[in-house]
């Protein structure tokens, strides 16, 4: 195994032949870097979820063609990707999964986690996905369908979950702290009201 | 072609380790190697499928043993080798030059 001083090594390496040979820019590695650690991220989409909970109208445009309907809200596909957004009821749950890599929806999202990424996840979400729920602690009823959508480079999805009972009387910033990565990816619901 | 990347389905890879609070970047240098390897790929050195075939065709043992940016690494020091814009050579002299730094 490489040590991670070796692996940094093997970085500085690379960019700096990059660098010398005018292929690569400072700046640019600096706004990529500040793209993907400060402005994309589980915020953005939990922010389309809360929309969609709350606006009808959105929430039609969101299911009928998510890539148009995020961009409404200022969040743009990261590489021309486009995206599909599925909805979770009480009769069909959604999860997503990338078996070949990592393909996710980066716009609304941000990076995936290192578990979405593992082999663990990657092979037995799409064989197993009423166990890999379980593992995440999400009991789905026997007579629900579980539906398992496997992302790719050109197409990304991701699961509007259901909204949480008890939950009426709130506004987007209020139904936004509810909607968590992982219920967007589907391997958990939304979180619960507190109790008021 | 059916390679070890095509894990939907396998069997025998254990429980999904998770962690809490998990940042975006584990290392500074993570970050630099998606950056890195994004503007290789926007400035036309290589293409997404040629970067995504590169890591999918390293053996087996490489594929599954290499952390996820590490594997992007050893990937886009592959493809620029490949497409002729540094060499394997280039890169360890470069490297070598560095170590000494280091040490």
């Amino acid at each position: 195994m490489t040590s991670d001083e070796e692996v940094a090594l093997r970085v500085r390496a690379l960019e700096s032949l990059l660098l010398e040979k005018g292929l690569v820019e400072s700046p640019a590695i600096d706004e990529i870097i500040d793209l993907f650690e400060n402005r994309l991220g589980p915020q953005n989409g939990a922010r389309v979820v809360a929309r969609a909970w709350s606006d009808p109208a959105f929430k039609a445009r969101l299911l009928a063609n998510a890539t148009d309907a995020i961009v409404e809200l200022g969040y743009e596909a990261v590489q021309g990707e486009d995206m599909v957004v599925v909805e979770n009821t009480h009769a069909v749950h959604n999860l997503v999964v990338c078996t070949l890599c990592s393909c996710f929806p980066w716009a609304t999202m941000g990076l995936p986690p290192v578990w979405y990424k593992s082999a663990p996840y990657r092979s037995r979400a799409a064989s197993d996905p009423r166990g890999v729920l379980v593992e995440f602690g999400t009991a789905i009823a026997d007579e629900a369908e579980v539906r398992v959508w496997d992302s790719n480079a050109e197409l990304r999805y991701m699961v509007l979950p259901e909204r949480p009972a008890g939950t009426d009387g709130m506004g987007e910033d209020e139904l936004m702290a509810l909607v968590t990565r992982d219920s967007m990816i589907g391997v958990t619901k939304a979180l619960e009201a507190p109790a008021s | 072609m059916n390679s070890i990347h095509d894990m939907g389905g396998m069997h025998g890879y254990g429980l999904i380790l998770r962690e809490a609070d998990e940042p975006v970047f584990h290392h500074q240098w993570e970050g630099k190697v998606l950056a890195l390897a994004r503007v290789a790929l926007a400035g036309g050195l290589f293409n997404l499928d040629e970067f995504r075939h590169v890591q999918e065709r390293m053996p087996p043992l490489q594929y599954l043993s290499l952390p996820y940016y590490e594997r992007w690494l050893e990937g886009t020091i592959a493809m620029l080798a490949e497409k002729g814009v540094i060499s394997a050579d280039e890169f360890a002299a470069r490297l070598a030059e560095l170590s000494g730094e280091a040490s």
